[in-house]
């Protein structure tokens, strides 16, 4: 049984040999894991749903279809991004080939959460994968038998339990870092606002929001958390919300097959904890379920900003509506909390989208929908403050897992004009100086 | 409240009242910044003088020129890097607006470092400023008389609130660390960079790192040494030796050695004259505790030029040492001097192998003619940036980024870099609540024929042109209707 430290030592000799660097070698490994996910889809999402109680249609999208996305978009790309970016230059260095190249850096270590096991490892994999790096990947058991490709290069560890994706983890994970000047990129959590204001169509509004918000028994780290609106909405919003909630999963949402589990009896303990605690009105759902580890997606109401439900990330399927009257009023409820990473506004007027952008901060920010923008591998998916460092998907991704380094080609020529820079120095040199190195030189040529 | 707790809130309060957002505040800020530097030419040049001996010409050269370049580009292209970058759309999202948004991340800490000590503490500042966000600068206080200057100068030229200046030494830089920022940017060495990291995790604050390291110069057999000696010369002697960039020793084969002895030695001649010391153009060592540092190297090698030496002056010549082993003293840490180690290799491979045994450097070179030995090297190592034939001048490109990896540094900065390090860049999808018709496809009750759609029309990358993606849109119309009679009812 190898220990970690013979696993890294391992690594980094197969890193050293350049095997993971050229183009071909990451094109046939992303191929691989692309074949290895489509041949084993059935395996999968059986793992999944053993796990996670996950709906098979849920598995598809948020954990095949979205992998298999990133894979095409970066097997498509790959070319282009490891392609030298050539700079402009000033007149001074005309003659010279100033570029940046994308290297890799090295020796990767990804740790992934629980809630999308594959999506939230993969993802990165592919990412590291395509920047020409070794990685090893540290993830929940069931889906580690997964991964066979390229096993010298690409290590599997496997962690028991659910970690936290909390702050206290990732405070760890940084000092731990800071020992080797590791640079690290955190995808962290936190309570993702939605607020509703302005114009409205309640009930495609309604309809979003469940979706989004039950969507894996809220178990999402870009779920909305809680709602913001006006009374007037909220108490048109309620009826809406239960009405569609019957849409989706029926009179007995416990016997949906598409209603999710929560992961482990601890979390499931939490949540009622917290249904416990909350100085709120349970107006829709609230049944629970231990053995089972059920809890029905419930709407709680009439609770204060300091209520049990609206201390840490819920991460679960309760959604507590807070009241305020004005717009800012919103704004500024959410300016008093760490900026999350993901933020939502509903509304059917621009200026109150424009408005809500403009005087907030998040890692991501999605007007009319939620968790959908994380499916666009064009937009960086981080989180800023609190909620994260660093981003990926995509070119991202490709970016983050890269070193770009700046190169310039010299030849021996122009030596004279060098000359304007060496001693001993004079204020006409300096003179001459200024104007070949300045970006407006270029211009006249 | 200590000061540096207060500079803080009072920097973290005028950021919240949201006057350094609009662009029109901060291009004022910065053409205030730049009339500084115009106005003030003479106090920064005397204090400069007076830390590191270098003449009028010279603090421009080094410092002002840079930055007073940087500036310019600012204030020209702000409007570019500050609005929304729209960004590919997949079929689903076709409609909608998609776009990265950069924002101001609140309030920064520029520390800075004594050697360029303007470039090095104004040029992230004009990154900070330029992205929107508040900044508390400490300036190196090594640098005593350019660190007062600052204090005294920012004050009246920049807003006072947003850009405090705290001055002080490490116990100042530690309470400083005990406040919350929202980023930090740093530039020194690695030591105190893994200890500002460590602090910065305490509230996940990000950070950017400009270390140091021992960046080697490779001169090829196939070159033509006297150009390559005289750029290497300029690059090592410049500012004696104290930039994170300097080439701090030569790999060369055996028979090299005393040739590229002979070419500096000219080249030394050439720059400072046959008196390094009295020549205006040759600089000091900052400080005593440097000073000591440098010449107990001096201990275990043999000196091929200059060696020369006076303490109370911080005076040490332009330094050649030949035949150096890498157990040698001066091997084992960044010389930040004017000390030139020559370490002979038999060739590429020995080099490339020596290199990669050492820390990934903040810069490497090579001088040759070869464009082989050129890539491969470039290929088989790593480093923050990399020059062929020449040292230093990569810096002065703002398009390029500057930065280092691994131990050299995280992160980067210059131009546009500036601007992108210190904001976040936020993601952006902006929708409608129309075309409802398509989302069915997602909502339960699940459905194997709802699986299928929603795989097409969810996921797809849409990595079509122009006509392309009209034709998708159209298609995408249609199966709206579709999906929305069928399910719906």
């Amino acid at each position: 049984m190898e220990s970690q430290s013979q696993m890294v030592a391992r690594l980094r000799a197969a890193f050293r040999s350049g095997v993971t660097v050229p183009e071909e070698f990451r094109r046939t490994q992303l191929t691989g894991l692309m074949s290895m996910i489509k041949d084993n889809e059935d395996q999968i999402t059986d793992a999944l749903h053993r796990d996670l109680a996950k709906p098979k249609f849920e598995a598809v999208l948020s954990e095949i279809e979205i992998v298999l996305n990133e894979l095409y978009h970066s097997i498509s790309n790959l070319a282009r991004w490891m392609q030298p970016e050539y700079v402009s230059k000033s007149l001074a260095t005309k003659l010279d080939d100033c570029f940046i190249r994308r290297e890799p850096l090295g020796v990767v270590l990804i740790i992934g959460p629980w809630n999308y096991p594959l999506q939230l490892l993969i993802l990165p994999l592919i990412s590291a994968i395509a920047a020409g790096i070794c990685a090893s990947v540290a993830g929940m058991q069931s889906c580690c038998l997964i991964l066979t490709t390229a096993a010298c290069c690409y290590c599997v560890l496997s962690l028991g339990a659910e970690r936290g994706r909390s702050q206290a983890v990732a405070r760890s994970v940084v000092q731990a870092a800071s020992v080797h000047l590791t640079p690290v990129t955190l995808e962290l959590g936190g309570k993702c606002p939605c607020l509703i204001y302005g114009r409205i169509n309640i009930t495609a509004a309604a309809r979003r929001l469940v979706w989004a918000k039950y969507f894996n028994a809220g178990q999402s780290c870009v779920a909305p958390d809680y709602l913001l609106c006006t009374k007037a909405v909220r108490d048109a919003l309620v009826p809406a919300l239960r009405e569609i909630l019957e849409e989706f999963y029926g009179k007995e949402p416990k016997e949906s097959p598409d209603v999710s589990r929560i992961v482990s009896d601890r979390h499931w303990t939490r949540l009622m904890e917290l249904l416990k605690k909350t100085a709120g009105t349970v107006v829709v759902g609230g049944e629970a379920n231990r053995e089972d580890k059920y809890i029905a997606p419930t709407v709680v109401v009439d609770l204060q900003e300091d209520d049990a439900l609206m201390g840490q990330e819920i991460f679960g399927p309760i959604l507590p509506i807070l009241t305020v009257e004005t717009l800012e009023e919103g704004i500024a409820f959410i300016n008093r909390k760490e900026k999350p990473l993901a933020l939502y506004v509903f509304s059917d007027e621009s200026s109150v989208v424009k408005t809500v952008m403009e005087n907030t901060s998040s890692g991501g920010f999605c007007s009319n929908d939620a968790i959908i923008h994380m499916t666009l591998p064009s937009l960086p998916f981080g989180g800023v403050g609190m909620s994260g460092w660093g981003s990926y998907h995509g070119r991202w991704g490709f970016e983050e897992f890269s070193h770009r380094r700046a190169c310039m080609l010299r030849g021996w020529a122009l030596e004279r004009l060098n000359g304007l820079r060496y001693p001993p120095y004079s204020s006409e040199k300096l003179k001459w100086l200024r104007w070949t190195t300045s970006p407006h030189s270029c211009s006249i040529m | 409240m200590s000061r540096e707790q207060q500079a803080v809130a009072r920097a973290r309060k005028a950021f919240n009242t949201g006057r350094s957002k609009p662009l029109e505040y901060r291009i004022i800020q910065l053409k205030n910044l730049k009339r500084m530097f115009y106005e003030k030419q003479k106090m920064i040049s005397d204090a400069i003088k007076k830390d590191l001996n270098k003449s009028v010409e010279v603090t421009q050269l080094h410092e002002t020129l840079g930055i007073e370049s940087e500036i310019d580009l600012t204030i020209r292209k702000l409007k570019d890097w500050a609005a929304p970058r729209p960004v590919e759309k997949n079929l689903l999202t076709m409609s909608d607006t998609v776009y990265v948004h950069p924002e101001p991340l609140g309030v920064v800490l520029i520390i800075g470092a004594w050697n360029y000590p303007w470039a090095v503490t104004v040029g992230p500042l004009i990154g900070a400023i330029a992205a929107g966000n508040a900044a508390v600068v400490k300036p190196s206080e090594v640098c005593v008389h350019t660190a007062k200057v600052m204090e005294d100068l920012l004050p009246i030229y920049i807003d006072k609130e947003l850009y405090p200046v705290v001055t002080g030494g490490v116990p100042e830089t530690q309470e400083l660390l005990r406040q919350r920022f929202d980023h930090i940017f740093y530039t020194g060495n690695s030591m105190v960079g893994k200890l500002i990291m460590e602090a910065a995790a305490k509230n996940l604050t990000p950070v950017t790192l400009e270390l140091g390291g021992k960046s080697p110069c490779y001169i090829d057999k196939n070159c033509d040494i006297t150009i390559a000696c005289r750029r290497t010369a300029w690059g090592k002697y410049t500012n004696c030796g104290q930039t994170c960039i300097a080439p701090d020793y030569i790999l060369c084969e055996p028979s090299m050695q005393d040739r590229i002895i002979e070419e500096i030695k000219k080249a030394l001649k050439e720059f400072y004259t046959d008196n390094p010391k009295t020549c205006a153009d040759y600089g000091r060592i900052i400080n005593q505790r440097h000073f000591k540092r440098i010449i107990n190297m001096l201990d275990d090698c043999t000196i091929a030029a200059g060696g020369e030496n006076d303490e109370a002056n911080c005076y040490i010549a332009p330094t050649l040492l030949r035949d150096v082993k890498p157990e040698a003293k001066v091997m084992q840490e960044e010389i930040f001097g004017p000390l030139l180690p020559i370490i002979t290799v038999s060739g590429v491979d020995e080099a490339i192998e020596f290199i990669n045994k050492g820390e990934k450097p903040l810069a490497l070179y090579v001088f040759s003619s070869d464009n082989k030995v050129i890539d491969r090297i470039r290929d088989e190592t790593s480093s923050g940036g990399f020059v062929a034939n020449d040292c230093l001048v990569h810096y002065s490109i703002s398009s390029l980024p500057f930065g280092g990896v691994g131990n050299s540094g995280m992160g980067c900065y210059h131009g546009k870099y500036s601007f992108d390090q210190l904001s976040h860049l936020r993601g952006c999808l902006i929708k409608k609540l129309n075309m409802e018709g398509v989302n069915n496809v997602r909502y339960p009750p699940h459905t194997p024929k709802k699986l299928s759609w929603a795989r097409f029309i969810l996921l797809k990358s849409s990595s079509l042109g122009w006509i392309g993606r009209m034709a998708m849109l159209a298609i995408l119309v249609v199966v709206a209707a579709v999906a929305l009679q069928r399910y719906l009812h």
